[in-house]
């Protein structure tokens, strides 16, 4: 679990080029950490390509800050990768 | 070469102006993915074009109406040659009828081709060129979008809708180094516009003040500009390859 949270935090870091520091589960990637509507599908996209997921696109709508990801993620990616 | 080592997808390939296209974008050293909806032919056209200009080239039978077809033509093209660079929105229909004649199934099989193949194939190639930060779309239109013209209110439509999409798509992903450019093309002979009646080819030679037809290579010389790193400032907008017919 922590790992999973580890790895979508680097993601998020790397794609939005912020400081690891605000990357916290509360933020918005919109509000708070300065991502375009462009920037979000990419992060979906990086998520996607990270956890071998399938995002649906009306399930990517409602990621919408660090712990929508995480939550998302450790919910869908476990399956996947056992 | 101003394309080499770079790939191009052209849609409705296999022969007509996709397939002077193809040609053109291969005689700069592009590699080529022949897309129609006649298989047979594309892998026709794929093995003639690879074999005239030492080229790679791959040939996928596609319906670009079904978004799931189109999501798997830009897979195999990343599988093959892992990119893809230039996107060439060729496929296209023509059903002409005068307004009150147009039946109901004519209309959608026009818009679904003409419109929707358009829509969808931007979609499945935009994530690829998202990822890579550049690429180039390359939606061809037609002088009819922008003049209208009697006979023809489902394709004009359609071609209309394509110059909204460039336009939308070029703001949509400027951000991200991908151009979207379209070619309204005017009177070019092909075997879709063979189809037209005497009559109305005699009327439209008239209204082009170069009184001559176009060639598909006329076409495929304004893809070719809009392909290369020529064209790096240019997006949005609508290239009219038409003897001066719609200005």
């Amino acid at each position: 679990m922590a790992d999973t949270e580890n790895r979508v935090k680097e993601i998020i870091v790397e794609q939005l080029g912020v400081d690891p520091a605000e990357v916290v589960p509360g933020a918005s990637f919109v509000n708070d950490l300065g991502a375009d509507s462009l920037d979000t599908v990419e992060l979906v996209m990086a998520f996607e390509e990270e956890f071998g997921l399938e995002i649906p696109d009306e399930e990517a709508e409602k990621i919408q800050t660090v712990g929508n990801a995480i939550e998302y993620i450790n919910t869908h990616a476990s399956k996947a990768e056992k | 070469m101003k394309l080499k080592e770079k790939v191009a997808l052209i849609t409705g390939s296999a022969q007509g102006i996709g397939k002077s296209i193809a040609e053109v974008l291969a005689s700069e050293g592009a590699n080529i993915i022949i897309s129609d909806i006649n298989q047979e032919l594309s892998q026709k056209t794929a093995d003639e074009i690879k074999a005239k200009y030492g080229v790679k080239t791959l040939a996928v039978g596609v319906n670009v109406t079904r978004l799931d077809e189109c999501e798997n033509l830009i897979k195999s093209s990343i599988d093959n040659f892992g990119k893809i660079d230039i996107l060439v929105n060729n496929a296209g229909i023509t059903k002409d009828n005068l307004v009150l004649r147009m039946s109901e199934a004519d209309w959608d099989a026009v818009i679904a081709v003409n419109l929707k193949g358009v829509f969808n194939c931007i979609k499945a190639a935009s994530k690829p060129m998202l990822k890579q930060r550049n690429g180039r779309m390359i939606n061809i239109a037609s002088v009819v979008g922008q003049m209208g013209n009697a006979g023809q209110i489902n394709y004009s439509a359609t071609k209309g809708g394509v110059i909204a999409i460039t336009k939308t798509c070029a703001k949509e992903f400027a951000s991200r180094n991908i151009l979207v450019n379209a070619i309204a093309p005017g009177f070019i002979r092909t075997s879709m516009t063979d189809a037209l009646s005497e009559e109305a080819k005699q009327t439209m030679q008239s209204m082009i003040p170069l009184s001559r037809f176009g060639e598909a290579s006329d076409v495929a010389k304004a893809v070719l500009f809009l392909s290369s790193e020529d064209s790096s400032y240019i997006t949005g907008q609508v290239i009219a390859v038409n003897g001066g017919m719609y200005m």
